[in-house]
């Protein structure tokens, strides 16, 4: 497939994040129709793109907009459908490997913005809410700048172009946890509480930020909405599978020669990306990879062909994720790197439920021994099934994602474990296996 | 962050009064006045509900004393109406309010595990031997807090180091040494990406959302600094070589946006649309965001053709600057009337 530059296609331009930038390269040309549409035609519209979520779990955008109650025509609205209702962007980008909302929102924040009120204004909403990675504090800055603007302009406030329509934008900064790109625990965070996930049932579409109806969507499927909206749903679809089309932002990153942001059709293979950029570093191969980051089960060689969309990767035994393409080669240590990543989510976990808290913290300690020489050969059992005592029991999908790289690191690289055991816990299991110590540090 | 058993994190500093840091330390801080409280209300009149403006608060409060001291977790607390426990519950939760005193600068290094494998942790293991101060912990002239850190979202430009959190990208451990040496020496090196190094209570500022800057033209001359994006724009530079770009759009607004008035593009058929009611809010909406997620969620209901022909060659460049320029450094907003970040937050909600 080839490159199909939208959503980045201003990135280039100087002081792309500025308005007149925005405004001279067709900015806030799509608002300007939504306002003239029904809410209820934008819903439809983005329904019948098959725009699905990029924050990593792909629901289907359109539908996630339908599930805010709104009043009926002639009725006394009761209920949720007569609350406030809130639209909550996830800019909390944090997930490793995951570096294409702070990009965007650098490079061009008023496509955000622009789509950001749309989309309020598709789900009746009069309050919007960036919720940006607190470290993240030069996205933080031009955003900041960029709803300035957008209110000195008239796209945001009271009476928006005229059309009646008031729509206030708040850009909030959160202040370093991860968890708080779970949208539950978002919300908790922005009320001003411990970043925790709330049980579900009832669904942030009903009981949301303070109670009401909320829509949560990440930045890149909202900076999408304005390209739907002026391009039409039918074009949309012209981007890759039937299933999830689009443009997609893939982010690129570790051994390969030129890292960064390639923008491509939904469905586009890893072969094809790492083409793009330059391929794996001289003299040396692809050993795994990330479809879509951290706690996406890794790929291998053998994936190098599989269409990068939602259900096709699903398919083939991960996830689309992020569509953060971390590489790694031969010289990379899968233990290591499943190590380092088991830390992250330890140190991530909010404690809430005891699967996640307890369990990714003996991961950890499983893990460090293997790692320095120290395993036994009942270790890689006992990392099967603490894995298989998270997924799915924890309390939100931090937990199931932590599991990812364990399983999936044993199931196409046993050996690389067996490796590092100690000559008699090798024989314990038959083996006998020798690899050069790599690590991190090397 | 849950804390690991026996880890620093673990020793249950709550940044209340039972708070380590010695009193003679306390005594040095600059007090917070009433005009703290001033701009701790502003940030409250931003929000519906006051509690939401708890996080920046607590950004506030360290902004003036370079940490969540007893005296921040309490104003935030009278402020709030809170009790001091309930705001110290928060403020131990992230990562970024500090609960020891910190230097004048913060220097992160990322050591998760794509930065790690690229140098972030050999890059670490200098400074921390150059400082002599390992994890979370200040140099004894109060230049430097150290910190190793969790992935920053910004792969393509790995390893970074961050200052204050702005980016100090594709770094070795000479250049951080270097860039460590020059913050000792008092000089502030120009990140990678923008805006000028300021200092850890100028940035605790700007999360506030307020202003670091003294005035409009500085505020404005930081949001457009030039920087190295290289990584951000190789796709985009790679498509305008090869001559490669999106489909067309269709619909009569196609080209230049001048014409003020578009056009409606394409109008979907059928009707509103509006459906299911709660039930269908389900299960699935729970997928929704989380940073892991069953991928293949739920399948839209794609009724529509899909249509042939992606590639095609241009027409669309035009707008965009060629490859290798970068962004300028002009500063100069859009028609002088650019509201920054400058004293202004979001406007109450009525």
């Amino acid at each position: 497939m080839p490159l199909t530059p939208v959503l980045t296609t201003r990135w280039a331009a100087d002081q792309s994040w500025r308005l007149s930038t925005y405004e001279r390269l067709d900015g806030y040309a799509a608002l300007r129709t939504a306002l003239s549409m029904a809410p209820g035609e934008l819903v439809t519209m983005v329904k019948d793109s098959g725009l699905r979520g990029r924050g990593g779990a792909g629901f289907p955008t359109g539908m996630k907009w339908s599930f805010i109650p709104q009043p009926k025509p002639g009725e006394e609205p009761t209920g949720p459908a007569a609350m406030p209702k809130y639209l909550v962007v996830n800019a909390d980008e944090g997930e490793p490997g995951t570096c294409k909302d702070l990009p965007l929102m650098m490079a061009d924040p008023h496509s955000l913005i622009e789509g950001v009120i749309i989309s309020a204004y598709a789900i009746r909403s009069h309050l919007a809410v960036i919720y940006v990675r607190g470290e993240a504090v030069h996205a933080h800055r031009r955003l900041m700048n960029a709803v300035g603007e957008a209110y000195a302009a008239g796209y945001l406030g009271t009476d928006i172009l005229g059309s009646g329509y008031d729509l206030e934008l708040i850009v909030h900064a959160g202040a370093g946890a991860y968890i708080c790109g779970e949208e539950t625990a978002l919300l908790d965070s922005l009320e001003g509480y411990r970043g925790q996930p709330r049980l579900k049932p009832p669904f942030p579409a009903v009981a949301g930020l303070y109670g009401a109806p909320t829509v949560i969507n990440n930045v890149e499927t909202l900076a999408s909405v304005p390209f739907v909206v002026r391009g039409g749903a039918q074009w949309f679809k012209d981007f890759g599978p039937e299933k999830s089309p689009g443009p997609k932002i893939y982010s690129l990153s570790g051994r390969v020669v030129r890292p960064g942001q390639y923008e491509a059709p939904m469905g586009t293979t890893m072969r094809e990306l790492l083409e793009m950029a330059g391929g794996v570093r001289p003299g040396h191969q692809l050993k795994f990879w990330t479809p879509g980051g951290s706690s996406t089960p890794y790929f291998t060689d053998e994936h190098l062909d599989v269409p990068l969309d939602f259900d096709s990767v699903a398919a083939a035994g991960s996830m689309l994720g992020t569509t953060a393409l971390m590489v790694f080669d031969e010289t990379d240590s899968i233990v290591e790197a499943t190590l380092r990543f088991t830390e992250f989510y330890a140190h991530e976990s909010c404690g809430k439920c005891t699967p996640c808290r307890e369990g990714t913290y003996w991961l950890v300690q499983i893990l460090e021994r293997i790692a320095h020489g120290r395993g036994t050969a009942q270790d890689l059992d006992i990392l099967v099934d603490t894995c298989d005592n998270i997924l799915g029991r924890s309390f939100c999908a931090l937990g199931d994602g932590a599991t990812s790289c364990i399983t999936s690191s044993l199931k196409y690289f046993k050996d690389d474990y067996v490796a590092l055991l100690p000559p008699e816990e090798q024989s314990r299991l038959g083996r006998s296996l020798h690899i050069e110590p790599v690590g991190v540090a090397s | 962050m849950s804390a690991l058993p026996g880890s620093p994190e673990g020793t249950a500093i709550t940044g209340l009064d039972s708070s380590p840091v010695d009193a003679a330390a306390l005594a040095e801080l600059p007090p917070l006045t009433e005009q703290t409280r001033v701009e701790a209300r502003e940030i409250i009149g931003r929000y519906p509900v006051a509690r939401s403006a708890l996080l920046p608060m607590l950004h506030l409060v360290q902004s003036y004393q370079g940490f969540v001291t007893p005296e921040g977790v309490a104003l935030c607390a009278e402020e709030l109406g809170l009790t001091k426990a309930e705001v110290g519950a928060v403020a131990t939760f992230y990562t970024m309010y500090k609960r020891r005193p910190t230097g004048r600068h913060l220097v992160s290094v990322c050591t998760n595990t794509l930065c790690a494998v690229l140098g972030g942790q050999r890059i670490m293991d200098a400074l921390s031997a150059d400082l002599g101060v390992h994890h979370d912990e200040t140099t004894a002239d109060g230049s430097i807090t150290l910190e190793h850190a969790e992935c920053l979202a910004a792969c393509d430009y790995a390893p970074v180091v961050t200052v204050d959190y702005e980016f100090y990208d594709q770094q070795d451990v000479d250049s951080a040494r270097e860039l460590v040496a020059a913050l000792r020496r008092g000089e502030k090196p120009t990140p990678t990406r923008g805006a000028p190094l300021t200092d850890f209570r100028g940035i605790s500022r700007q999360l506030a959302g307020f202003s670091q800057h003294p005035d409009a033209a500085a505020a404005a001359a930081a949001v457009d600094a030039p920087g190295n994006y290289e990584p951000t724009l190789r796709g985009l530079r790679l498509a305008a070589e090869r001559g490669e770009s999106a489909p067309p759009m269709r619909g009569p607004e196609r080209e230049p946006a001048d014409a003020g008035e578009p056009r409606e593009t394409v109008r979907p058929s059928g009707g509103t649309g509006e459906s299911p009611g709660q039930e269908a809010a389900d299960a699935r909406v729970a997928a929704a965001d989380t940073p892991a997620e069953k991928a293949g969620a739920a399948g839209s209901h794609p009724d529509a053709p899909e249509p042939a022909g992606r590639r095609l060659p241009d027409g669309r460049k035009g707008t965009d600057t060629p490859a290798g320029q970068e962004p300028g450094t002009s500063g100069q907003g859009p028609g002088g009337s650019a509201r920054t970040i400058e004293g202004r937050g979001p406007k109450r909600r009525k």
